[in-house]
């Protein structure tokens, strides 16, 4: 019988194995087939016999190793019960023989790349790259996806499943794109776990479990690609631009839980290790002389951080950066922050104008900051009337109740 | 494995073209399959008539077969021939679509086919 500090033993050893290898794992076993699901069922099964055997038998020397080896087992014996026709029998032949190699090299071979680039295929469908690189990669189950995406957990399941149907049917390789493609197909993987870091990012506060750990996961996963294409100079401007706002993640709320905008935040709770880290990582990226969208992201928070350390205004140096994103994303949304950046340096007038030449587009009637800003600039410019009713849109676009109270607040000062 | 390119374009193109545009438009479709026969990935192909030698079969009142004349859909772009090619992946079979003379003046789609193995894999 094993006393609870063996099964205690055991879970944790299974816990930072699943921690340090879960993707690696599903890659190795989902290559040669492409079979994702099939990979994942018997590599939980593989964790669940470790939980049982490992209490009773002592953690093994290699757990990758004996996790590896039980679940290729589970996956054969998987097949066996599946499929009757020579051609299975192939398969048997090709995933026995895996199963030989792994145990006679214990260092696993890294497929986890692969795996995110077939994840951010562009055959499959945009908005669940993200989820996929989480759940294949990471291990995270579809409810704590969808709590972090907002949908339903049965929505997000089923379409997390379709996915990965068609990269098996489809025939999508784990492998890392020729040259002539790679920049385009990185810039999907490096998206998709800006956009898991986004949804973690949205509560600061860190009071939804899930939300705060996905922002540590995605930290991880980006550290994963620097590690793995080191010169590549978006990945490196991704993870600096990930580390610059998590680095202030505890500034930007009070105790209370009140927003404090980056002007108003006391740099002291600011991670100086974090953006010390992410400051050389954007030097290296500069270095490689590929300029893009996340380095020149990451290069205005540093812009922002700079300017209160040292209380220099560089408005004309954000405006520059903003400009050069602009010409790469084209995103309105980057227009809205460039225009007061531009109000800091010409004025609110300037900043106005440029906001009135995005209202163009439709989408930004619905978008908070666009009223925030808005409201901002014109209470600067004394259109009292007009700032009040820009809030009001804006307080009730907005679904963080902190940064909701922030706006309401400005909009009482400003009546005074 | 094996994907299926199918060829759809509007077929009023071909016929408002010159004849040397013509001519110029068959040598590419040739020198592309040549090159699928070099690289030793063409399995077959063929270019369909008009969708006005086309007659459906389905299935009619009272479960008898129904013959129509004309194609499945009446869509401005048809099918109008494919290819079937064998490779590793996705991306060796769309590296060959988008080097398809089709993508010019239409629009190539990939599909896997559905091989023995899969049919014994449960959906």
């Amino acid at each position: 019988m094993a006393d609870s500090e063996n099964v205690e033993r055991a879970r944790s050893a299974a816990e930072s194995a699943a921690r340090r290898s879960y993707g690696k794992l599903v890659a190795f076993l989902a290559a040669r087939t492409r079979d994702v699901a099939a990979a994942e069922d018997a590599l939980s099964e593989a964790f669940a016999s470790a939980l049982s055997d490992w209490p009773a038998n002592g953690c093994p020397a290699n757990p990758e190793g004996w996790l590896l080896t039980v679940a290729r087992r589970k996956m054969i014996d998987a097949m066996r019960g599946r499929q009757r026709h020579e051609v299975a029998a192939e398969e048997l032949r090709v995933m026995a023989e895996g199963a030989e190699l792994a145990e006679m090299d214990t260092r696993l071979p890294d497929q986890r790349l692969g795996l995110m680039f077939a994840c951010a295929h562009p055959a499959i469908e945009a908005g669940i790259r993200s989820p996929l690189i989480l759940q294949v990669v990471l291990g995270l189950d579809a409810k704590a996806i969808a709590s972090a995406f907002l949908t339903s957990p049965a929505a997000m399941g089923k379409r997390l499943v379709r996915a990965k149907e068609k990269i098996r049917e489809a025939g999508i390789p784990f492998a890392i794109p020729e040259r002539a493609e790679l920049p385009a197909r990185l810039d999907a993987v490096l998206e998709a776990i800006y956009a898991a870091f986004a949804e973690g990012w949205s509560d600061p506060s860190a009071t939804d479990i899930a939300r705060r750990d996905l922002t540590e996961e995605t930290l991880f996963l980006a550290r994963l690609v620097t590690e793995l294409l080191p010169n590549e100079a978006e990945a490196l401007g991704l993870l600096a631009l990930m580390l610059h706002a998590e680095a202030r993640r505890f500034a930007r709320r009070t105790c209370a839980g009140e927003y404090v905008p980056l002007s108003k935040q006391e740099m002291r709770l600011w991670d100086s290790e974090m953006i010390r880290e992410a400051e050389g990582l954007l030097l290296r990226a500069s270095e490689l002389g590929a300029m893009g969208r996340f380095q020149l992201e990451g290069a205005l928070q540093s812009a922002h951080v700079h300017r209160r350390r040292t209380g220099a205004p560089n408005w004309r140096e954000v405006v520059q950066l903003y400009d050069a994103l602009l010409a790469v994303s084209g995103s309105p949304v980057v227009g809205i922050n460039r225009a007061l950046a531009l109000a800091e340096v010409e004025g609110p007038c300037a900043g106005l104008r440029e906001l009135d030449d995005l209202a163009k587009d439709a989408r930004l009637g619905e978008y908070q900051p666009y009223w925030a800003a808005r409201a901002e600039l014109l209470t600067k410019t004394g259109a009292i009337e007009a700032a009040t009713e820009a809030y009001e849109i804006a307080i009730g676009l907005e679904r963080d109740p902190a940064v909701r109270r922030f706006l309401q607040q400005r909009q009482s000062t400003m009546k005074r | 494995m094996e994907y299926m390119l199918m060829i759809y374009a509007e077929e009023g193109g071909w016929t408002k073209m010159s004849k040397t545009e013509q001519e110029q438009g068959m040598a590419a479709y040739t020198a592309y399959t040549e090159a699928l026969k070099k690289a030793g990935v063409w399995k077959g192909s063929n270019r369909l008539q008009p969708i006005g030698a086309a007659t459906t079969v389905r299935n009619g009142a009272n479960g008898k077969p129904q013959v129509l004349d004309g194609p499945f859909a009446d869509t401005k772009e048809q099918l109008g021939g494919y290819y079937l090619i064998d490779v590793a992946d996705l991306d060796a079979a769309l590296s060959w679509a988008s080097r398809c003379p089709a993508v010019g003046h239409g629009t190539v789609e990939v599909r896997p086919v559905w091989s023995i193995a899969r049919s014994a894999t449960p959906a």
